[in-house]
């Protein structure tokens, strides 16, 4: 294990991060607290509880996870495509780090960020709403599985892209549809059956229902499925990247 | 210790469009030597340096480099060996001190501060630790990239045209380093196509050229041939046979007897061009011109990239 390698890539991206804290930290921020006052309080003060819980706590999983989510995609995506892009790749390439190793640091650092940031909006969301945790060891191993999940599969995406555009699709056109239609804004049972049904087809409900039972006790579907739901991502992910590096695709000619 | 610190057997790469880069290259790598890669753009030296170095997978073929193979042992190889890129390619936003100490880190060597330092300052970017990389000149960003591949103290380091587009000084420093570095023991590979750096620089010399290694040479030995120097004298009535009595001098009739061809050796003791001149005298042989040639690598070289069309 090459140890120094991991501690080097790691801090390299994390201090990316620091760099860019506008952009990483401060605007999922704002960006939260206007959901907050848009869906909280001009919609909440139409809908006021839903399964017993007000709206503006209601709506709080579903905000981390939608940040999670998308911030995962983002960090992990960026950190290896942005090599490839400008060619500081070769470096990381020639050096004797494993492919484990490069997944493990890069991943690491931009799942520790997306979790850093999911840590912040809730404590942004406990200044907007009272909000009392009723499974914290579950809530934090959704956080934990959910952010590594996805930045790995940022990190398929940034391996997969060969260009900026290529690197947005995905976030754009299937992420941020699927966790807007996942529940995150409300319960599934407020949809017409046949729209519950298609629903259960988007895996980031079973998420965002998981993290919300960790919250409030109660979710769409039940825990297990949820924990199965976010195993069963977690596998596919690792398998495309298992593949990707079994065979070099698009990193080495 | 083996002799070769690499030993390059049979290797052949073709990219995935079907291009042939490299044609079964065998190449040995003598430790602690400075071999200069010579040949044109195109000719596959960057994708030999990339395969040894890991960058690019070889097609057919096998590589040890310090006895390990590049492939199945690529830990004990690669951490063996510096790499600096052809391309300026840096982390824009990070600075040189940052830089530097990653690459060491990750090469998996342990933090060393007096290292690095030693490094930056050898390559005068002590001074530009804490600058942003993306503020240095182009220059100094090749400095960087060098500080970044000394960092893990490589045994063999890798210069892919380093001194392409670099101005005198830098190209100055650049060469007392290597040399330095070779004092030291590490063995250094330069790619060029500038035939004077091979000549400044090597102890030996290999000519690539579409993807095949045409010729290695210490280049003592190429100096050697580079050393022949000819004089042609232009006769003022055509001759149809060297004359009687300087059949001891290396003497060519060309130019339909218009011309004699003198070919000696520059280094030589004496050239024998005054025992030539008298003899010429004596023989009443009268010339209205003289010009002198030296066939030089570049001429070597063309010649025998164009043996092998
Ligand atoms: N990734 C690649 N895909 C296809 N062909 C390539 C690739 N990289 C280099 N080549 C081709 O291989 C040949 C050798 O390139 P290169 O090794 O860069 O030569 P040199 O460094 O001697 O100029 C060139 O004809 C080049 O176009
Ligand atoms: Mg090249």
């Amino acid at each position: 294990m090459n140890i120094y390698a991991i501690r080097a890539i790691y801090l390299f991206e994390m201090a990316r991060t620091w760099r860019t804290l506008m952009q990483s930290i401060v605007s999922p921020v704002i960006s939260t607290s206007l959901y907050f006052v848009v869906f909280g309080s001009a919609i909440g003060s139409r809908i006021t509880e839903i399964d017993g819980v007000s709206y503006g706590a209601f709506i709080v999983p579903g905000l981390i996870m939608l940040s999670l989510l998308t911030q995962s995609i983002a960090n992990a995506s960026f950190g290896i495509y942005f090599p490839r892009f400008v060619g500081t790749i070769f470096e990381l390439l020639s050096a004797p780090v494993s492919y484990v190793e490069i997944v493990v640091s890069y991943v690491g650092a931009a799942a520790t960020k997306s979790i850093i940031l999911g840590l912040i909006i809730l404590a942004t969301a406990a200044l907007f709403v009272p909000l009392h945790i009723q499974h914290p060891f579950w809530m934090l191993t959704f956080l934990i599985l959910t952010a590594v999940t996805f930045s790995l599969f940022g990190f398929i995406i940034g391996i997969w892209a060969d260009s900026f555009e290529r690197l947005q699709i995905i976030p754009l056109l299937v992420i941020t549809p699927l966790t807007f239609l996942g529940g995150s804004f409300y319960s599934i049972d407020m949809l017409p059956p046949l729209w519950q049904k298609i629903s259960l087809l988007n895996p980031v409900l079973y998420l965002v229902s998981g993290f919300r039972w960790s919250f409030f006790g109660k979710g769409d579907v039940s825990v297990e499925i949820s924990i199965a739901a976010i195993f069963a991502c977690l596998g596919i992910c690792l398998a495309i990247i298992a593949w990707i590096f079994k065979t070099g695709y698009r990193l080495k000619t | 210790m083996s002799q070769s610190v690499i030993s390059i057997e049979n290797l052949s790469k073709t990219y995935a469009g079907g291009f042939q880069a490299l044609k079964s290259i065998n190449l040995e790598i003598r430790r602690g030597e400075i071999f200069a890669l010579l040949g044109p753009n195109g000719a596959g030296k960057t994708t030999l340096i990339s395969i040894v170095c890991g960058i690019v997978n070889p097609s057919t073929g096998r590589v040890l480099a310090d006895g390990h193979d590049i492939v199945t042992d690529y830990r004990a190889a690669r951490s063996k060996i510096g790499l600096v890129p052809q391309e300026l390619t840096t982390d824009a936003f990070e600075t040189v001190w940052a830089t530097t100490n990653f690459s060491r880190g990750l090469f998996g060597k342990p933090a060393n501060p007096a290292h690095v330092e030693k490094v930056l300052r050898s390559l005068s970017l002590w001074e530009k630790k804490d600058n942003k990389i993306i503020t240095l000149s182009g220059g100094m960003k090749r400095r960087v990239l060098i500080a970044k591949a000394l960092a893990h103290e490589p045994q063999i380091l890798f210069l892919d045209e380093p001194t392409a587009g670099v101005d005198v000084e830098l190209r100055r420093d650049m060469w007392a380093l290597v040399r330095e570095l070779r004092a030291s023991g590490v063995t250094v590979i330069l790619t060029t196509h500038y035939i004077e750096e091979a000549e400044e620089m090597a102890d030996r010399v290999g000519v690539i050229n579409k993807g095949e290694i045409i010729l290695v040479e210490e280049k003592a030995e190429l100096m050697r041939k580079l050393g022949k120097k000819q004089l042609t004298l232009l006769l003022q009535s055509p001759l149809t046979a060297v004359p009687a009595g300087l059949e001891g001098f290396a003497l060519e009739l060309a130019d339909a007897g218009n011309a004699l061809v003198y070919t000696y050796d520059t280094r030589g003791e004496r050239t024998g061009i005054t025992r030539l001149l008298a003899g010429l005298a004596d023989a009443g042989i009268r010339f209205r011109d003289l010009q002198t040639t030296q066939s030089s690598l570049e001429e070597i070289f063309v010649s025998l990239v164009s043996d092998r069309r």
